[in-house]
């Protein structure tokens, strides 16, 4: 049966910015059925608010719009696109959500727009857990003994049957947003009461507690014919309890029988019949008890999620790319396999390979959050390795993590006596570092059997990590290292690292010695049917095996590094540069993307002409390396489109012969190293904010007195912002040297790491800028001006491009130092500069070539492909050619057209996602620290507008009116006037602290002076102004922190404030251009445009 | 830690660790790439004189139960693994899979690159080999033999093509699966290899299955008064089964209603006329895609099979025994992976079969109805010549 004939155009909804429990993975199947819904001949209508997606590159959609995925942008465009189908079962829960707003508004109905791939009733069904429980009964499942509840009394009356601890889901959110386990009544009021604020519908499930239960997920597919299939089995390493984005997974499923699998396959076919997902994908969630084998169906999802992508990237089976085809009325057996080409995709995977998945967590960015994993999902990002064991792919797993502290070693005396029982009694509660510990227990004697005990992980798991521990040991103890004991090892995944580590030799030795025994890796593919049939995919992953089945070629090949796991500061914006590197080389090399990231688009085996799953360490590329040149020419490697992971191993790999590409090794460190940075500056003769560095508390205070206070400080060994601080006082500084002083001692370094200690520019406007060089002539990108003020980190900055009040003498100013900076440093490719514009003195702050995190952003609001030209640029050609080849335009960032459109990039933060051990929000103050998870972009015509744009796409928008709360320091006091009369004069109510009420008082703003925090409720139970905040009374906090430290008043407000919900404003300059789009959403709905359609204006402007 | 080789009959080797028993064991080697059901492959009697190759790495994590046999031993003539489980971990097992494999004397072999092996089979085809480990490794006076020996050895072994094996896996004696419930039926099972879940399956449908022995004459059958026959899987080639195929045509003849599964659908594609061929490397696995032309549905399905029933796929054919006498035959199943036959159904009587495992241990269960369609038939035909 072919595709549908009624429907010829589909409404694309997108997942919008990257947040906790929803990534990359939604650009990958968004990404996925965007091309084959145009391969199909319909007309493709995108709507997503994140500009770093693939998705959201104009190429794949007829109408893309980076517009607010709110019903009253989504219907604006339904009336202007008038399209007949959405599909809404690929963005993830938000867009799920968004079609059923749609639905409620009447909007679909109005417009007469089918969904396709989910329907109304199947949602409810799937989500709701009333009727879910239904559905498994009538399925013959089981479901954990359950109560809804609406209110905390009603929970207290339900925990009397179920007992503690019992487990608290609220329903219709995300990633497990609001759940967790409540063990006594005080978690319960508070867990539930989370819970049932972030529920949309106010209701939450209370259910009786399967902690240490086995935990799987089946992923199936189901077609208008009613064929099903399982995609892929999934087990928890971690057993219940953790949410299964948190836990180690492993696929396919490893410790049940046939019979025991069939019943949970039985049961998950006849639950998507009876929700009734018509065509598409759904996930399902199982519990098993350990001791007696009952099954317990925890949930479903009716949707493409994010274990649909690790499903995908673990069996070779696109769930989302069949999802779209099955959406427009093909059946699963009409649909080819892509990987054999021979077979049709009505058939279930089968899999000669194991796939292990770790996640990555942050913790270390919000140290008042409480680490223990519970069933909301806290990780930011996730590794999979694939191995021809459980060992090799774990061992390849853990390192992919790229974290300190996240691997398995063996370094010192095992533990033993104090120390062991201390660590033993830890690993009950889970944590990221609990199998590190785990592992560290086993090593220290602790038996299988006991630590099974304590932590519910299947004992056939702990047996494998035992092995290795075995392995560690023959490799330490062995005479030699000769083949047999080196073989072993590398079979059950000990890195080289690791390796040499245990043999007290180095890395490169234990590699020399390895490669001298001519052990090597082979390379096997993931082809979805254990080799019975032969595979046209060249997908591939390592294993120390003997067959290795990379296929010879002719062309040239180029090697793109991607990103790794996602993390702060490094996430879709980096492998959007990757992916558009691949695409860019196609024509003229053989494409060959290396990473370990299962979310992304560069991991989709559609993307690169090779993909290689493989962990970016050096062992691992340079294997990878020796694999494809052994299979033809290989023209060089792309290092600087990945972010920090790949970058950072360029030297080596450089040092081992490897042809780096774009600018060189040398010339990357001549920008990180600050001496030899220093020089290209001065030379340039371009200033840079003053800077020392110190060892001793006295040196620091000496270097500050000599800079001038404030001072930005920071440990010079960190990235990204880490252990930045900006400080204002001898006495801070103090403080902040004590601190790492007990952090050197409490990691058992005898010495604090040097800190650097920068000018701190108060007051400067920071500017960021992207340009391209190709060692004669400067393609500057972008400028982008920040509305936070220096000393936000620029990635948790709002930012707008173009500039909106640079002159055009300042412009050029930027233009000169950049191409200085370029030519100094020897860029061939990209390069992100930051610059500080204080009292009119434009100052260097530093400078990255490589492609940065606005790169997409960038690309999205002027419409030039810059990573694509990096690319190309990297590989030889020059700026002047790509402009004669249109990949550039004639005419760059320099030049302003007063009619381009403003678009505003915002951060988005992670907060609600984090609480302290005792519940409380953490503190949601911006500083030098990059916190922020996600962006969105804000697209019009004006500033204010597309401001307001950038705040409903961030977080729900600001508000229009009501009661707004203003507390600021003393330094701001001068430049809050203004904007606050303003909102007075719209109608809004003031409330102030009293320092600041009189601030206002003078200035004619009349406001009500509330109370302190600390100063507690009056004598008639007076509220605070946190008392206010939480009873809902206050839509929007203007709170600037007074100087650091978490015991201010500020904490307590913003914390509330995060918990409540509510807008939030942490810097004068947020405020005013707060007031302005607040201004511009008062004016009526907002319009939209696709990026085609500012494409078309910008051509007709250029004409 | 005992060394082991494997060796095939092209000549290609295998350098691994022994698992199970040590000695030296001959057979057709074949792959298997289901990821669950180690047990029930094991057990199940198809695989005799076969050595299985488990795609699958990691085999025994789940020991061995009391529950899981499809028979009451284990059949496979070697086993191929690459990683054995050092620990069986699961509520339900009673031993470690390695005790059960020495306990029964199975030869098998672990640490080998399985998926280059599985290649190199899908490439060559199914062939002879050979797992020898241990003192097997050397000769008589304590040398090592050589490769060259062993190929030899290998060659010398008999062909599955052409093997009559029905009789040494089938019961020796009759015996009685009752119908659980009210019996609605009584089914004549030729047991030529059957596999326990199957006289189950029909039992769970309210059907007294009487299991009969392979050399039962169509006299032994109709002693039972069955409403139905059923002819099971089992091990060999089905253009060997002389008695077999001349049983089925008794069985015919009289229209009493029949049922095939697997061999028992090669029985009745010869029975009816039509040739047998041998596949490169046959279906072997639980994730098989199977069209059931009727409904246009697909399922997924459980296979063993080796060789494969010769019949026109496009339209109704007659079937060629005997001028035609048994009328006109669809193909009732294919496989969508490569359009191999899976199912026959005679349009003038009452009798059908499929090549594939609705009784799915191991497997999937989607084609659990069709024991419901041999109800049905049971239920419906009325006036066989009983």
């Amino acid at each position: 049966m072919p595709r549908r004939t009624d429907i010829q155009s589909v409404l694309v909804i997108g997942s919008g910015p990257i947040v906790i429990g929803q990534a990359c993975e939604f650009d990958y199947s968004g990404t996925q059925a965007c091309r084959v819904l145009k391969e199909e001949g319909l007309r493709v209508v995108l709507v997503n608010s994140n500009p770093a997606t693939i998705m959201t590159d104009p190429e794949f959609a007829d109408a893309t719009y980076v517009e607010p995925i709110t019903t009253e942008v989504l219907t604006t465009i339904i009336a202007k696109e008038r399209p007949d189908a959405i599909l809404p079962t690929l963005g993830g829960q938000t867009a799920l959500n968004a079609a059923i707003a749609l639905d409620e508004a009447g909007v679909l109905e109005q417009y007469d727009v089918e969904l396709i791939g989910a329907n109304i009733p199947a949602i409810q069904k799937g989500e709701d857990r009333e009727q879910f429980k239904q559905v498994v009964e009538v399925c013959g499942g089981e479901s954990a003994r359950s109560a809804i509840i609406h209110t905390i009394d009603e929970a207290l009356v339900a925990v009397q049957d179920l007992g503690y601890p019992v487990v608290v889901r609220p329903s219709f959110t995300m990633g497990g947003l609001g759940s967790g386990i409540a063990y006594d009544e005080a978690d319960l009021r508070r867990i539930a009461g989370q819970g049932l604020h972030y529920s949309p519908t106010t209701e939450v499930l209370l259910e009786e507690s399967i902690l240490g239960w086995k935990e799987y997920e089946l992923e199936l597919m189901r077609d208008k014919h009613d064929n099903v299939v399982v995609v892929c089995s999934i087990e928890n390493v971690d057993p219940v309890g953790v949410h299964t984005g948190d836990s180690v997974t492993v696929a396919p499923a490893l410790t049940l029988t046939d019979r025991e699998y069939q019943k949970l396959r039985d049961i998950g076919i006849a639950v998507i019949r009876e929700v009734g997902v018509d065509t598409g994908g759904c996930n399902i969630q199982f519990a098993v008890d350990p001791r007696t084998g009952r099954i317990i169906v925890i949930e479903m999802n009716p949707r493409v999620s994010r274990s649909s992508a690790l499903a995908s990237k673990a069996t070779g089976f696109p769930i989302a790319k069949i999802a779209a085809r099955l959406a427009v009325g093909y059946t699963l057996d009409e649909i080819p396999n892509d990987i054999t080409g021979s077979t049709p995709a009505s058939f279930e995977p089968t899999l000669d390979y194991v796939v292990v998945k770790v996640p990555r967590f942050a913790f270390e960015k919000f140290p008042a959050a409480d680490p223990t994993l519970t069933t909301t999902m806290k990780s930011v990002g996730e590794a999979m390795a694939l191995g021809r064991n459980f060992t090799e792919a774990l061992g390849k797993a853990l390192r992919s993590i790229d974290k300190k502290g996240t691997n398995f070693h063996w370094e010192g005396e095992a533990l033993a006596g104090d120390a062991l029982d201390a660590l033993t009694a830890t690993i009950d509660h889970p944590t990221e570092h609990r199998l590190v510990d785990v592992q560290q227990v086993l090593r220290a004697g602790v038996g299988v059997d006991e630590v099974y005990e304590i932590t519910g992980i299947d004992p056939w798991f702990l047996d494998q990590i035992q092995l290795m521990n075995e392995v560690a040991a023959e490799v330490a103890a062995a005479p030699e290292l000769n083949r047999s004991v080196l073989a072993r090892a590398k079979r059950h995944g000990l890195s080289d690292a690791q390796i040499a580590s245990l043999r007290g030799m180095s890395e490169d030795v234990a590699r020399e010695v390895r490669h001298a025994l001519g052990l090597r890796p082979v390379f096997k593919t993931v082809d979805t049917c254990a080799a019975e049939f032969a595979a046209s995919t060249p997908y591939h992953y390592s294993s120390y095996d003997e067959e290795t089945e990379v296929a010879p070629r002719e062309r040239p090949a180029v090697l793109i590094l991607g990103s790794g796991p996602n993390r702060i500061g490094q996430g879709i914006e980096f492998d959007y540069s990757c992916v558009h590197a691949a695409l860019a080389l196609k024509d003229r090399f053989e494409t060959v993307m290396v990473n370990c990231n299962p979310e992304t688009v560069s991991t989709d085996y559609d993307t690169a002409d090779r993909l290689y799953f493989e962990p970016l360490t050096f062992e691992d590329v340079l294997e990878v390396y020796e694999a494809e040149r052994a299979a033809g020419p290989v023209a060089g490697l792309i290092v600087q489109l990945g972010g920090q992971t790949p970058l950072s191993l360029a030297q080596r790999l450089a040092d081992a012969g490897l042809p780096i590409l774009g600018t060189s090794p040398e010339a990357i460190d001549a920008a990180e190293d600050r001496g030899v940075f220093g020089g290209v500056l001065a030379e340039a003769g371009l200033p840079a904010p003053a800077f020392g560095t110190a060892t001793t508390l006295a040196a620091a205070k000496a270097t500050a007195e000599r800079i001038g206070y404030p001072v930005l400080v920071r440990p010079s060994y960190v990235l990204g912002g880490r252990g930045m601080e900006i400080v204002y006082s001898a006495e801070q500084l103090t403080e902040y040297v004590e601190r790492a002083l007990a952090d050197a001692a409490g990691s058992g370094r005898a010495h604090m790491p040097p800190l650097l200690i920068d000018r701190f520019l108060d007051d400067a406007i920071e500017i960021d800028v992207d340009a391209l060089y190709d060692g004669t002539e400067l393609f500057l990108g972008g400028v982008m001006e920040h509305i936070e003020e220096a000393g936000i980190h620029s990635g948790d900055s709002a930012c707008v491009l173009p500039p909106i009040t640079l002159s055009a003498a300042e412009l050029e100013r930027i233009r000169v130092s950049t191409e200085a900076i370029a030519r100094g440093v020897g860029v061939r490719g990209l390069l992100n500069i930051q610059f500080a514009l204080a009292s009119d003195v434009l100052y260097v702050l530093e400078a990255n070539p490589r492609a940065s995190r606005t790169v997409p952003f960038v690309s999205k609001a002027t419409g030039v492909p810059l990573a694509k030209a990096a690319a190309l640029v990297m590989t030889g050609s020059t700026i002047a050619e790509l402009r004669g080849s249109g990949v550039l335009p004639a005419t760059d960032a320099r030049v302003v057209d007063l009619d381009a459109p403003i678009a505003v990039k915002e951060a988005v933060l992670p907060f609600k996602r984090f609480r302290t051990a005792d519940g409380t929000a953490v503190d949601t103050v911006l500083g030098p620290e990059m916190r922020s998870t996600g962006e969105v972009m804000g697209f019009d015509s004006d500033f204010p507008t597309a401001f307001a744009k950038s705040q409903s796409a961030a977080f729900g928008g600001l508000p229009t009116g009501g009661t707004v709360f203003i507390s600021v320091a003393d330094r701001d006091k001068r430049s809050i006037v203004f904007p606050v009369k303003r909102l007075s004069e719209l109608g809004f109510e003031i409330l102030a602290t009293e320092g600041t009420a009189a601030v206002l008082k003078r200035s004619g703003i009349d406001s009500t002076v509330v109370r302190k925090h600390s100063a507690g409720r009056g004598s008639a139970g007076e509220p605070t102004i946190v008392d206010l905040i939480a009873a809902g009374d206050v839509d929007m906090v203007v709170n600037t922190p007074s100087g650091q430290g978490a015991r201010a008043d500020g904490y307590e407000i913003r914390a509330a404030t995060t918990a409540a919900d509510k807008a939030i404003v942490t810097t004068v300059q947020q405020l005013s251009a707060a007031v302005q789009a607040i201004e511009a959403a008062r004016s009526g709905p907002f319009r939209v445009a696709s990026l085609q359609e500012h494409d078309a204006a910008r051509l007709a402007a250029a004409l | 830690m005992t060394d082991a080789l494997l060796v095939l009959e092209d000549g290609r080797t295998f350098t691994g660790e022994a698992y199970g028993a040590t000695g030296e064991t001959l057979g057709e080697i074949v792959f298997n790439t289901g990821m669950t059901g180690y047990q029930e492959t094991l057990t199940d009697p198809s695989y005799h004189r076969q050595i299985v190759v488990m795609t699958a790495p990691h085999i025994g994590n789940t020991g061995i139960n009391d529950e899981d046999a499809e028979s009451g031993r284990i059949w496979v003539s070697g086993y191929v693994v690459r990683d054995p489980a050092r620990r069986a971990s699961n509520w339900r097992s009673d031993r470690s899979l390695d005790e059960e494999l020495t306990a029964q004397d199975v030869v098998g072999i672990s640490g080998i690159d399985t998926r280059a092996l599985t290649r190199h089979l899908r490439e060559r085809g199914v062939m002879r080999a050979a797992i020898i480990s241990g003192e097997a490794l050397l000769d008589g006076s304590g040398r090592a033999r050589t490769t060259e020996d062993l190929v030899d050895f290998v060659r010398e072994s008999p062909q599955m093509s052409g093997a009559d094996l029905a009789g040494e896996v089938s019961t020796p004696e009759a015996y009685v699966v009752p119908a659980q419930g009210e019996a609605v039926a009584r089914v004549a099972a030729i047991d030529l290899g059957i596999k326990a879940m199957t006289p189950q399956r029909l039992a769970e449908r309210g059907i007294e299955v009487h299991v009969l022995p392979a050399m039962s004459t169509i006299e032994d059958v109709l002693a039972v008064s069955p409403d139905g026959v059923f002819f099971s899987n089992g091990p060999g080639d089905p253009g060997a089964a002389t008695h077999e195929i001349e049983l089925l045509r008794a069985v015919l003849d009289r229209r009493i209603p029949f049922f095939g599964i697997c061999y028992g659908n090669q029985l009745l594609g010869r029975a009816l006329g039509y040739g047998t061929y041998k596949l490169g490397y046959g279906h072997r696995g639980v994730n098989q895609p199977v069209l059931d032309r009727h409904t246009g549905k697909v399922e997924i399905t459980a296979h063993n099979h080796g060789f494969a029933v010769d019949a026109p796929v496009d339209a109704e054919s007659v079937a060629p025994h005997d001028g035609g006498r048994y009328g006109r035959v669809e193909v009732s199943h294919i496989d969508l992976n490569d359009n191999v036959v899976e199912g026959l159904n005679a349009l003038d009587l009452p009798a059908f079969s499929v090549q594939y495992h609705p009784e799915a241990a191991a497997g999937p269960h989607d084609a659990g109805y069709l024991f419901d369609r041999f109800l049905t038939l049971m239920t419906t035909t009325e006036g066989t010549d009983a």
